[in-house]
């Protein structure tokens, strides 16, 4: 996909027309993404009466920084610990047969575990539904939350599930042709939610593993850059 | 990588993902659901043509926390016993759908050869006196545990080289992933073309301890023996057994780590068997981890 490219220090509209990669536009920019992180954090409150017992789980790889500065926002508005931490659904994937052995995604819970927490998942694309129907799976194996939600920064419809999200960034119209990617300043120098045109094939299109390929391709282990959507 | 027949098969960039895939699957172990539906529907078939309580039951524990299914197959009890042949076993297990066989023979070269008859992925779970490449991972990941590091290790592996399948495997997976490997034996007890491998070679344990960071005891594996290799017991224990006073003569954070079996008081004194500084139980412990990483990376994909 599209090569990192170091962190300048032009001015704005130059260092973002450097790094949107050919064919694809910004539909979200950094700002942008932080108001929508802002709102989401206010409503997780307002839904959950406080977030006394809610616990974050972002999944990998985008949902996780995604989840720490939700947290800190939700921290910052009300004075209170929120625990964080990261699921990986890797091994409850419906496709796994599909492609070749995927490296894993980090899991860690937050101490305290998760039974009779608010579970709220955090995710970067809303797709299919199946990295959240896998999620799910995950979490019965894990505890027993009193309830479970899903935040995601991108809705971007096409859903193969019966699944929906509690809290939405920004819902965003696509065709299936069109690829959605979130990029995070932690893990790619900036924010940015790109559409373009769809980009390989569904089968090196990887969500929750981090360096796709795996076993047969260990020239990609520093491949994509970038989330692909949804599964 | 559709077969695990040597760790020399391995490439650095594969050794690593199948250590980080153990690390993560580490943390199973401590959940309240020890098990992950990612096998579900396949068939691992534990064919044991030697004895072995260790390896056996670690694959067989790690492919039942995938949620594989798992038919177990000794030697013993069965139609090898009335003279069928390994191909015609192997075509019998390919029959019934096999999607992953786990071999130990006392033939080396048992499971290549199997590789070439079924459509499954065949791992090798030791081969006569050639590999043994799981213990050598898990090895690895032990070390990586406890010390943090691979990349310029010191260590040290004692004793009975020439039998051991072990040593073979450890020092080609360590050598890749960028560890200085000594072999420590006597003589006799030196495989003839060690000179080949990638690592140095000594005879004196006390000049080796002080710069090690793992010491790995291995048996003498007298099962094997059909000559006399030493002149008796108490003097092997004596030049190459690791006991306390050994122990102390290593730096203050290396460990000793062992295979097992152990036979304490040959290569191995309790004290030093049962000090914290050995990991031999952990070993155990992370051979699940390890083989249910092998076995996902292995059996998961398509």
């Amino acid at each position: 996909m599209h090569a990192r490219k170091p962190p300048r220090d032009d001015d704005e509209s130059d260092a973002r027309a450097s790094k949107t990669p050919e064919g694809t536009r910004a539909v979200l920019d950094g700002n942008e993404i932080n108001r929508a992180l802002t709102r989401i954090a206010h409503e997780v409150l307002e839904r959950t009466k406080g977030a006394h017992d809610v616990t974050l789980l972002g999944i990998p790889s985008r949902g996780v920084p995604l989840a720490r500065r939700l947290a800190r926002r939700i921290e910052r508005v009300e004075d209170l610990d929120v625990p964080t931490g990261s699921l990986d659904i890797t091994m409850y994937r419906d496709d796994l047969r599909l492609a070749p052995a995927r490296a894993l995604g980090k899991t860690e819970i937050p101490v305290g575990g998760l039974d009779d927490r608010v579970v709220v998942l955090v995710d970067d694309v809303l797709f299919s539904g199946r990295t959240v129907r896998a999620a799910l799976d995950a979490l019965g194996d894990l505890g027993r939350p009193r309830a479970v939600q899903l935040a995601v920064l991108v809705d971007r419809g096409h859903r193969e599930l019966p699944i929906r999200a509690d809290y939405v960034g920004k819902n965003l119209p696509t065709s299936l042709r069109e690829s959605v990617t979130v990029q995070v300043e932690e893990t790619d120098g900036l924010d940015a939610v790109l559409l373009g045109p769809s980009g390989p094939s569904p089968s090196t299109v990887l969500k929750g593993g981090l360096r796709p390929g795996a076993l047969q391709y260990p020239d990609s282990l520093q491949g994509s850059e970038t989330t692909e959507g949804d599964l | 990588m559709r077969h695990l027949l040597s760790t020399g098969d391995l490439s650095r960039d594969e050794a690593t993902l199948i250590l980080d895939t153990a690390t993560e699957l580490a943390q199973v172990g401590d959940r309240s659901v020890k098990k992950l539906p990612t096998l579900r529907g396949r068939t691992v078939v534990n064919l044991f043509y030697e004895d072995s309580t260790r390896t056996r039951t670690s694959f067989e524990l790690a492919a039942k926390r995938l949620s594989a299914d798992v038919i177990n197959f000794s030697a013993k009890g069965s139609s090898v016993s009335k003279g069928e042949s390994l191909k015609d076993t192997a075509l019998t297990l390919q029959a019934m759908g096999a999607d992953g066989v786990v071999i130990r023979h006392s033939a080396s070269g048992a499971p290549h050869r199997l590789a070439g008859w079924v459509d499954g992925s065949v791992l090798n779970a030791g081969d006569g006196t050639h590999e043994h490449p799981t213990q050598a991972l898990l090895d690895a990941f032990t070390m990586r545990s406890r010390l943090g590091r691979l990349e310029g290790l010191r260590v040290a592996v004692v004793g009975d080289i020439l039998h051991s399948r072990v040593a073979r495997s450890n020092v080609l997976l360590l050598t890749t992933l960028g560890a200085q490997v000594t072999l420590v034996a006597p003589p006799t007890l030196l495989p003839v073309s060690v000179y080949t491998w990638p690592c140095e070679v000594s005879y004196d344990l006390d000049e080796v301890l002080p710069k090690a960071d793992v010491v790995m005891m291995l048996r003498v594996q007298a099962e094997r023996m059909r000559d006399s290799f030493f002149p008796s017991v108490r003097e092997y224990s004596r030049n190459y057994g690791l006991d306390g006073e050994r122990l102390g003569r290593m730096p203050a954070d290396a460990i000793v780590m062992h295979p097992g079996p152990m036979v304490r008081g040959m290569e191995i004194s309790a004290e030093v068997a049962d000090s914290p500084r050995c990991t031999v139980t952990e070993q155990v412990a992370n051979g699940v981890s390890l083989r249910m990483a092998v076995l996902y990376l292995l059996l998961g994909g398509s």
